[in-house]
């Protein structure tokens, strides 16, 4: 990495523009699979760079950003909607049910039916905020891989292997 | 006279490029273009809202320094900056001739809350909302 990338401001704006239209896309269809192929397409960027140039700019790799959009998406069903859990994570792009249910509680601590009993008791009070932003505000900030949040919860004592990003 | 915001702006990479866009392509017309020298002061505004202008601005001497001019440059091409709201009567309607003119959308008018929005950005990367107005 050069010295210039570590910079904070360091990228190239016309490929931060690119990798904005990917992320742009993955806002627009979180539902969809997003292969590093697919995005990298979108950018115009070699697969090769583009998961660490999507890092370097958006602090997240891809599929972690779009695990949160996901999530986010669920969460603004399970609060809006009268849509069953199953319903929900399938439209929301997963394919069973369990994983669905596994990583919401890895990410925002808490199932989907206990979000949904808490979120809509608390839902008057944004009814003049436009929905997106309310929609953002719940975004998880999801900092860290999703394997290696499920193993600090369980109270893993040994630093293990390199955590996989979860697919 | 009636007092309140008057200019408010976003950063864009090249004033003519944003030009271009907001005006031919959102609606948008110029109220004041007025270069001194390198510097250019531009601004556009809604036909039906004379009391607001946009400013589009481009980061740079002798406001900024290259280092934050490159950052405010980074900032908006990664799409960092805030959204903007541009309320319409019909959502679907307005979509439909921004795209005619080649506006890059970001989400399909949606149907929520008792009214429609959708989002697009402009070149540079700044972000806007599109909603229709409640009737």
């Amino acid at each position: 990495m050069s010295a210039m990338s570590d910079a904070p401001n360091g990228q190239d704006p016309q490929l931060l523009r690119r990798l904005l239209r990917a992320k742009d896309r993955i806002d627009g269809a979180s539902h969809e699979d997003w292969p590093v192929s697919r995005l990298a397409q979108v950018s115009h960027v070699s697969e090769a760079h583009f998961a660490r140039s999507f890092k370097e700019a958006f602090g997240v790799p891809p599929h972690r950003y779009l695990l949160t959009r996901r999530i986010e998406r669920a969460t603004a069903l399970l609060r809006e909607t009268p849509l069953s859990i199953t319903d929900i994570a399938f439209q929301t792009g997963w394919r069973s049910l369990g994983t669905f249910g596994r990583i919401f509680r890895d990410v925002t601590g808490e199932s989907p039916g206990a979000m949904r009993q808490r979120a809509r008791a608390a839902e008057r009070a944004l009814a003049s905020v436009p929905a997106c932003i309310v929609s953002a505000a719940h975004r998880p900030d999801l900092r860290t891989a999703v394997l290696e949040k499920r193993r600090r919860a369980a109270g893993a004592t040994k630093d293990a292997q390199p955590t996989k990003e979860i697919q | 006279m009636s007092q309140g915001v008057q200019v408010a702006g976003v950063y864009v990479r090249d004033q003519d490029e944003a030009l271009a866009f907001y005006v031919d392509k959102v609606g948008f017309r110029v109220h004041t273009d007025m270069r001194n020298g390198d510097f250019r002061w531009l601004t556009v505004q809604y036909p039906e809202q004379p009391l607001f202008q946009l400013g589009l601005f481009v980061p740079g001497p002798p406001v900024h320094d290259g280092a934050t001019a490159q950052a405010l440059n980074a900032m908006v091409a990664k799409g960092a900056m805030p959204s903007l709201v541009l309320q319409v009567s019909d959502c679907r309607a307005a979509c439909e001739r921004m795209r005619a003119n080649g506006v890059e959308f970001t989400q399909e008018p949606t149907e929520r809350y008792g009214t429609v929005d959708a989002g697009f950005r402009d070149p540079s990367g700044n972000g806007w909302k599109l909603i229709e107005a409640r009737r």
